[in-house]
């Protein structure tokens, strides 16, 4: 009867005793959200079925975050759509334009919960597997059967674990584990699988640094990217939920897991370099790259504590002239936090450009496209060809500090070795 | 869908992603016809006066990968692409393109050797892939059942239509 995590979680939300790798079930969903960039395919969808109800309000969660506040006719007309789907639905859970990125919200608002299963019609989803959730990404039809029926059917996953042992030196993050783990096993290295993280140094990092390791799971084609809950997750959950809740773990002679060891002690700060995130390099050896904007934000690392790192390093400095330094908050809770703790002061007086909470130029949106031959240095999580603005510009991705060091000299810069 | 597919190919490599196919800052277009227009902008500005009506996309691993965005097989299938070959498929495009009646065939052997403007059939039943052109057949792998049963019902909203809400 040995399982991983993703199984147990599947086979009690498909009413199964036992679920095997490859099995396709009907599983029931505890959380599902959608928001304005993909919320209006899934209206279109759900208008097509035949029913008129969605199938459990208080289970649906709409945040606005992609294009907020709306910059054209079309996002004003599609944010109109959902508010008025939202107000005949009684969907209580609705977050306007102003409270912060999807994937910080959920968990933020209690919205997530350990063993549960969460679907988003946004590929990032699986960030929310931090909290122990089996947690995916899923197109607007799917998420339109979610609506009206509240199941889907899942092709149960493997699972690739990482076991990361060691100690992080000084200014190397969670997210130089990441790029580093993608460049080893390629951007499809888990393709189809479950990725979860586990060892010492994952048991060690609070929900910031694990939301980061999950966010990017699917960039190496993962399923969802579970941690399995422990103290860490239920300090973080104290007072933001009061429902309960059932976490599992990993059977280590589960047949479907496979582990991969990481020895993370004498990593290097990590650099994702175009147009590939598996193309990625030690921050050190891409110094000569000069970059024209640097953006610190979205959902892999616009929390405060990404804040905090970036105003460490910018703390009395002054960004290099001409380099646009875009910083994005995750959400207002984490824009407020930032402001009483004097980091916006930091920022502004570095000469940096402060936007409200949303996911600004991660996705090429609405704010921060970069030009033809433009280069930008980014913490978000692709770097894909055209992600950013021009196909003819190029991305580079690192963690918040290497971007705020970057931003004072004008080029990739690897923060000094202790 | 038709289950006998014949077209040109349009040939591109390995992990080709969401955003080329149809960039962020078209997102807010929900009509095929507008996301048909905007088709490979982020991979090439001027890849749409390539494509013509009928095209299939031959393409090497990891097709699709990246975002949950279903404006990406929406404008391809709006585009004219009737069908994408590919040695793999992200996963959640996977599940979009088959959701809203774009064929999709994994063919693990065959793209290295299909070439630009090769005239290919694919049969969805059978699954095979011919090169007409290089008179060379190859196997691909079969939909999992579930998923054959969604395209026999013309995508997942008329399959639910009729067995759960008839």
């Amino acid at each position: 009867m040995s399982m991983t995590m993703s199984e147990k979680i599947l086979a009690r939300a498909s009413n199964n005793k036992k679920v095997e790798a490859g099995e396709i079930v009907m599983a029931d969903i505890d959380t599902a959200m959608v928001h304005d960039l993909t919320g209006p395919l899934t209206l279109q969808a759900l208008d097509q079925i035949n029913t008129d109800k969605v199938w459990d309000p208080e289970k649906i969660v709409i945040p606005f975050d992609h294009q907020v506040p709306a910059d054209t006719l079309d996002a004003a007309a599609n944010h109109q759509m959902l508010r008025k789907f939202v107000k005949e639905q009684g969907i209580e859970n609705f977050y306007d334009v102003y409270e912060g990125v999807c994937h910080q919200v959920l968990p933020e608002k209690g919205h997530v919960l350990p063993g549960t299963v969460v679907v988003g019609s946004d590929s990032h989803t699986c960030t929310h597997g931090a909290l122990g959730a089996f947690s995916t990404g899923i197109g607007s039809t799917d998420m339109a059967m979610v609506f009206a029926t509240g199941q889907l059917w899942f092709k149960i996953p493997e699972t690739l674990q990482f076991q990361i042992n060691g100690e992080l030196k000084e200014n190397v993050t969670s997210k130089d584990v990441i790029l580093n783990i993608i460049g080893q096993i390629g951007q499809d290295g888990a393709r189809y699988k479950a990725c979860e993280y586990a060892g010492e140094t994952v048991e060690k990092m609070d929900m910031s640094d694990r939301m980061v390791l999950s966010n990017m799971a699917i960039e190496c084609g993962g399923k969802t990217g579970l941690i399995a809950a422990d103290r860490v997750t239920q300090n973080y959950l104290n007072g933001r939920t009061n429902k309960v809740y059932t976490p599992v773990t990993t059977d280590p002679d589960a047949p479907s897991l496979e582990v991969m060891d990481i020895d993370v002690s004498d990593l290097e700060p990590q650099v994702a370099c175009p147009n590939y995130v598996d193309n990625v390099k030690p921050a050190s050896e891409v110094e000569d790259v000069e970059v024209d904007q640097v953006f610190i934000g979205s959902c892999t690392n616009g929390r405060l504590k990404d804040l905090q790192q970036a105003a460490k390093v910018l703390k009395g400095k002054k960004i290099k002239k001409g380099v646009r330094t875009l910083v994005i908050p995750a959400s207002r809770t984490i824009y407020k936090q930032a402001l009483d703790q004097g980091l916006m002061d930091i920022f502004i007086d570095a000469g940096a450009l402060i936007c409200n909470p949303c996911c600004g130029p991660c996705l090429g949106g609405h704010v921060g496209l970069i030009g033809d031959g433009e280069v930008s240095l980014s913490t978000s999580n692709r770097n894909f060809k055209g992600r950013q603005g021009s196909p003819e510009g190029k991305v580079y991705l690192s963690s918040p500090i290497v971007a705020a060091e970057s931003a004072i000299t004008g080029h990739i810069t690897a923060p000094e070795k202790n | 869908m038709e289950k006998i597919i014949e077209g040109r190919v349009l040939k591109l490599g390995d992990d080709i992603d969401t955003d080329s196919i149809l960039p962020g800052r078209y997102l807010t277009l929900s009509e095929p016809e507008d996301l048909g227009k905007h088709v490979m902008e982020g991979y090439d500005l001027n890849y749409k006066d390539k494509i013509q009506e009928g095209d299939v996309i031959v393409a090497g691993s990891n097709f699709g990968c990246g975002s949950s965005r279903e404006h990406a097989p929406i404008a391809l299938k709006a585009a004219g692409i009737q069908a994408v070959v590919a040695k793999s498929f992200a996963r959640i495009f996977y599940r979009n393109a088959t959701n809203i009646g774009l064929a999709l065939v994994e063919a693990p052997e065959g793209p290295d050797e299909i070439n630009e403007e090769d005239i290919v059939e694919l049969n969805l039943e059978e699954g095979t892939l011919k090169n007409e052109t290089q008179d060379k057949e190859y196997t691909t792998t079969k939909l999992p059942e579930f998923m054959f049963e969604i395209l026999e019902n013309d995508g997942l909203i008329n399959y639910l239509n009729k067995t759960r809400f008839e």
